[in-house]
C-alpha cells in the first residue's frame, strides 16, 4: 500500500488578489478566466452568426437591392471568416476555454489549475489572436476570401480577396491562436493527471473531465500541423519561397513560384483539421453524457467503455485526415486506407450513442432545460454522424464533394450538435457559475427555436447536395441543373436562418437578465453528483474548497442506487462497508 | 507469500498500471513543472517532425536537382575544401553543453547553486556560440554561395529553389529555440543562486535541463537530415 499522501495544492498557500483589477480583470482564477474565454468567444461567435445571415440572405434573394453592398468578395470573405471563427474561436475556446477552465479543477477537486499565471496569459494571448483576427476587416483588402480551409495556391494568388493583408491577419492569428491554446493546454493536462484529489482516480471522473482531456491531448499535437503550415504560407506570401506553391501563371503574367506541393498544405492542414473535429467533438460528448445521466437520474451506461470510446476515437482520429482529400488528386489508393480507418471510427462513436441511449432507457427522466439540449444532441448527432458514413466511402464522397450535402453534414456534426452540447452545458453550470437559476421558460422558448430552426435549416440542404447544388457560389442563377424548387428551398433556409439568428437575443437576454434578477440557486439544483456541486459556497470562491479539499469515495453516477435512501450519492460520500 | 514480497517482484506494468488507477497524481513524484515540460516538448516534437516532413516532402517531389550538401556546406581551411568541418564542430559543441547542462542538473540536487550557476552559465555559453556560428553559416550561404529563401542569386543557380527555403527555415526556428533556451539559462542560473529555488528541491535545473536536451536532440535529426541526407 501506498503511504498516505497529502495533496500538493493543500501544502501551498493560494495568494488571494487584494484590487478589482486582479480580482476579475488580470485574474487569475479559473472561474473567471472561463468567463473571460466564454463571453469572448460568444461575441466573435455572434460576429460570425452576422455573417452568416448575410450569406444565406445573398443565396436566398441575389440581386435583391438592400443586398447590393454585398459583393462577390465580400461573400467569399464572410464565407472564411465565418468558417474559421466558428471551428476555432468559438467552439475550440468555448469547449476548451470556458468548460476546460471551469470544470477541470471544480471536478478535480484542485483549487486551481496547476500554473494560474500561464492560465490568465493563455486568455489574454487568445483575445490577442481574436483582435488580430477582427483586425482583418481594417486592413486595405479586408479578411482573405479564400475559404476557412486557405488552400494554397488561390490562397495568395492576385485576384483572392484580401490576398494583400487579410491573409497575414487571418495566419498570424492562427499562429497566435495555437500559442494561447497550448498554454492553456498544458496546465488542462497536468491539472488532470496531477492534481487531483484524494481518492479520484482516473476511472472515477466524471466524462466531460475525460472529453477535455484527450481533446486537449489532441489539440497539442494537432495544432503544431497548423502552426507550420501558417509559417510556411507566411514565408511563401512574404519572403516568396515556394513551399506550397507551383510555377503558376496568373492573370496573364507568371508568378515567382516554382516547383511547390500544393498537396503538402492540405496534408498539414487536414492533419490539424480532422483532429479538430473531434477537440470540439469529445469536450461535447463528455458533457453530453454528464447531462443526460444526471437528468436522467440513472448513472451512465458502460462508463468504462464511454472512457475507452473516447480513447479510441482520440487516436482513431489521428489517421483519418485524408478522407477530406478525396477529390484532391492524391494517390487513388490513399482514399482505401482512409476510408477504412474513417468507418472504424465510426464504431466508438456509434458505442457513444448507444450507450446515450440506454442510459435514458427506463430511466427516471426529467425534461429540464440542460436535459432537452442533451436529447437534441444525440439526435443531431446521429444525423450528422449517418451523414458521415456517407462521405467517409470514396465513391459516394466524389459525386457529393463541394455540394450543399457536405455543408449539411458537416454543420450538422460539427456546428449544430456541439453547439447544442455548449447551451447544454451552459444551462446546466450556469447556477454553479453564478449562484442563479437561468429562467426555464425562456431557455424552453430559445431551445425550440433552435432546434427545430437548425434542422429547418440544415435539413432540406441534404437534398439540395443531392440534385448537385455546389457550396461557396455567391449566385447560381436559373438553369436547367438548378430547379426552381431548390431556390425556393433556398429561401426557405434563409428565412429559417433569421429566426433561429434571431432567437439567439432570448439566451443572450436571459443570460444577462438571470445573472440580476434570476431566482437564487441553491447548491445542487439537479441533484448531481460530481465534485463542482459539492463545494462550501455556491457560486465557488477563490480556491474553491475549505483548507482540506475533498475526498472521492465513488465514481459520479450513482444515482438511483438499490436500497438507498437519496436518489442521488455524492463523490464526497464515503461507501458503506461491505457487509 | 506476503503482500511486501509481491509488490519488489511486480512487473514494470504492474507498477504502470498501479500508477495509472492512483489518485492524485499519475506521474508519483514528479513535480508539475516537469510535467508540463514533458508534455510541452511533446507538442513542440510534431511541430519539428511536421516542418522536416515538409521537408522530405520537398526532397522527394521538386523535379530539380537537390544541391549537394558536402559542397554547398563545405568550409575552406588554408585552401583546402573541408565538407562539413563548420558543421561538425556545432554539433560537437551543442553535445558538449548538454553534458554541462546535465552536470548542472546532478549539482542541483546536490544543493550546490555556485556550481549550478557556472554550469548553467557554461551551457548558455556553448548555445550562444552555436548561433554565433549559425549566424556565420548563414551570412557564408547567403554572402559566398548566393543562396536565398526564395531560391538564387543572379549565377548561383544550385538546382532546386526549395533548398534555401526549407534550410533556413528549419534551421532558423532552431536556432530560435536556442536563442530561448540560452535566455531561459541564463534567467533560471540567475535565480538559483539568488536564492529564489531555495524552498524547492531545484527541480527547476532539470526541467531546464529537459528543455536544452531537447534542443539538442532535435538538432541530431537536423543534421542527419539537412547535412548528411
Amino acid at each position: 500500500m501506498a503511504t498516505v499522501e497529502v495533496p500538493y495544492q493543500e501544502t501551498v498557500p493560494l495568494h488571494h488578489p487584494k484590487t478589482w483589477i486582479g480580482k476579475y480583470i488580470f485574474s487569475q482564477d479559473h472561474k473567471i478566466i472561463a468567463v473571460q474565454y466564454g463571453i469572448t468567444a460568444m461575441a466573435v461567435g455572434l460576429v460570425a452568426l452576422i455573417l452568416s445571415e448575410f450569406m444565406r440572405l445573398q443565396i436566398a434573394f441575389p440581386g435583391w437591392e438592400f443586398m447590393n453592398f454585398f459583393t462577390a468578395d465580400h461573400y467569399y470573405q464572410a464565407i472564411t471568416m465565418h468558417g474559421m471563427i466558428m471551428v476555432i474561436y468559438l467552439l475550440t475556446a468555448f469547449l476548451l476555454g470556458a468548460f476546460g477552465n471551469f470544470c477541470v479543477p471544480l471536478m478535480c477537486g484542485a483549487r486551481d489549475m496547476v500554473f494560474p499565471f500561464v492560465n490568465m496569459l493563455s486568455y489574454w494571448v487568445y483575445l490577442l489572436s481574436v483582435i488580430i483576427l477582427m483586425i482583418s476587416y481594417f486592413v486595405p483588402g479586408g479578411p482573405t476570401g479564400a475559404g476557412w480551409t486557405l488552400y494554397p495556391p488561390q490562397t495568395i494568388t492576385p485576384g483572392t480577396p484580401g490576398v494583400d493583408w487579410g491573409i497575414a491577419t487571418m495566419l498570424i492569428s492562427l499562429a497566435v491562436f495555437i500559442v494561447a491554446f497550448t498554454m492553456g493546454g498544458l496546465n488542462y493536462i497536468t491539472t488532470i493527471l496531477q492534481a487531483r484529489t484524494r481518492g479520484l482516480t482516473l476511472m472515477r471522473m466524471p466524462l466531460t473531465v475525460w472529453g477535455i482531456f484527450i481533446a486537449t491531448f489532441l489539440g497539442l499535437i494537432a495544432f503544431p500541423a497548423l502552426f507550420v503550415s501558417a509559417v510556411m504560407m507566411l514565408l511563401d506570401k512574404f519572403l516568396k519561397t515556394s513551399f506550397f506553391m507551383p510555377a503558376i501563371v496568373s492573370l496573364g503574367s507568371k508568378l515567382e513560384y516554382s516547383g511547390g506541393q500544393p498537396l503538402l498544405f492540405q496534408h498539414l492542414f487536414w492533419f490539424f483539421g480532422h483532429p479538430e473535429v473531434y477537440i470540439v467533438a469529445l469536450p461535447a460528448f463528455g458533457v453530453i453524457s454528464d447531462l443526460i445521466s444526471v437528468h436522467a437520474r440513472k448513472n451512465i451506461f458502460g462508463y468504462r467503455m464511454m472512457v475507452w470510446a473516447i480513447v479510441a476515437i482520440g487516436a482513431l482520429s489521428l489517421i483519418v485526415w485524408a478522407h477530406h482529400m478525396y477529390v484532391a488528386g492524391m494517390h487513388p489508393s490513399f482514399g482505401f486506407f482512409f476510408a477504412t480507418t474513417t468507418l472504424i471510427i465510426a464504431v466508438p462513436t456509434a458505442l457513444k450513442v448507444y450507450n446515450w441511449i440506454l442510459t435514458l432507457w427506463r430511466a427516471n427522466i426529467r425534461i429540464t432545460v440542460p436535459m432537452l439540449f442533451a436529447l437534441a444532441f444525440v439526435l443531431t448527432f446521429i444525423v450528422g454522424g449517418i451523414t458521415g458514413l456517407f462521405l467517409g466511402n470514396v465513391i459516394i464522397d466524389i459525386p457529393l464533394s463541394d455540394t450543399y450535402f457536405v455543408v449539411a453534414h458537416f454543420h450538422m456534426v460539427m456546428g449544430v450538435s456541439p453547439i447544442l452540447a455548449i447551451f447544454g452545458g451552459i444551462y446546466h453550470w450556469y447556477p454553479k457559475l453564478t449562484g442563479r437559476m437561468l429562467n426555464d421558460t425562456i431557455g424552453r422558448i430559445h431551445f425550440y427555436f433552435t432546434f427545430i430552426g437548425t434542422y429547418a435549416i440544415y435539413f432540406p440542404m441534404h437534398y439540395l447536395g443531392f440534385i448537385g447544388v455546389p457550396r461557396r457560389y455567391y449566385e447560381t442563377g436559373i438553369s436547367e441543373f438548378y430547379p426552381v424548387a431548390a431556390h425556393n428551398l433556398n429561401k426557405f433556409i434563409t428565412i429559417a436562418a433569421l429566426i433561429v439568428g434571431v432567437s439567439q437575443i432570448l439566451f443572450i437576454f436571459n443570460l444577462v437578465h438571470s445573472y440580476f434578477k434570476g431566482k437564487k440557486a441553491p447548491a445542487n439544483p439537479w441533484g448531481a453528483n460530481s465534485l463542482e456541486w459539492c463545494t462550501p459556497e455556491t457560486p465557488p470562491r477563490h480556491g474553491n474548497w475549505e483548507d482540506r479539499l475533498p475526498t472521492v469515495h465513488r465514481w459520479a453516477y450513482d444515482f438511483g442506487v438499490p436500497g438507498e435512501e437519496k436518489d442521488h450519492i455524492p463523490q464526497t460520500v464515503p461507501r458503506r462497508k461491505a457487509s | 507469500m506476503t503482500d511486501t514480497t509481491l509488490s519488489t517482484q511486480e512487473s514494470i506494468f504492474t507498477s504502470t498500471a498501479r500508477d495509472w488507477s492512483s489518485d492524485m497524481t499519475t506521474f508519483k513524484g514528479v513535480p508539475w513543472g516537469k510535467a508540463m515540460m514533458w508534455i510541452f516538448l511533446l507538442s513542440d516534437t510534431f511541430i519539428f517532425t511536421c516542418f522536416l516532413v515538409g521537408y522530405m516532402v520537398m526532397r522527394m517531389t521538386v523535379t530539380e536537382a537537390w544541391p549537394v550538401a558536402s559542397e554547398v556546406f563545405a568550409l575552406t581551411v588554408w585552401g583546402v575544401s573541408v565538407p562539413l568541418l563548420l558543421i561538425a564542430i556545432m554539433t560537437f559543441i551543442l553535445i558538449t553543453s548538454s553534458g554541462t547542462m546535465a552536470m548542472a542538473v546532478n549539482m542541483g540536487y546536490q544543493r550546490r547553486k555556485w556550481a549550478v550557476f557556472w554550469l548553467m552559465l557554461a551551457t548558455a555559453l556553448l548555445g550562444a556560440s552555436f548561433v554565433g556560428m549559425q549566424c556565420y553559416e548563414w551570412s557564408k550561404l547567403i554572402i559566398d554561395e548566393g543562396i536565398r529563401p526564395w531560391g538564387y542569386a543572379e549565377n548561383h543557380d544550385l538546382g532546386a529553389p526549395q533548398f534555401g527555403s526549407i534550410f533556413f527555415m528549419v534551421t532558423g526556428f532552431h536556432g530560435l529555440h536556442v536563442s530561448v533556451g540560452v535566455i531561459y539559462l541564463i534567467t533560471v542560473a540567475i535565480r538559483v543562486v539568488r536564492g529564489k529555488y531555495d524552498h524547492t528541491n531545484f527541480e527547476i535545473v532539470e526541467i531546464t535541463g529537459l528543455y536544452w536536451h531537447f534542443v539538442d536532440l532535435v538538432w541530431v535529426f537536423i543534421f542527419a537530415f539537412f547535412y548528411l541526407w
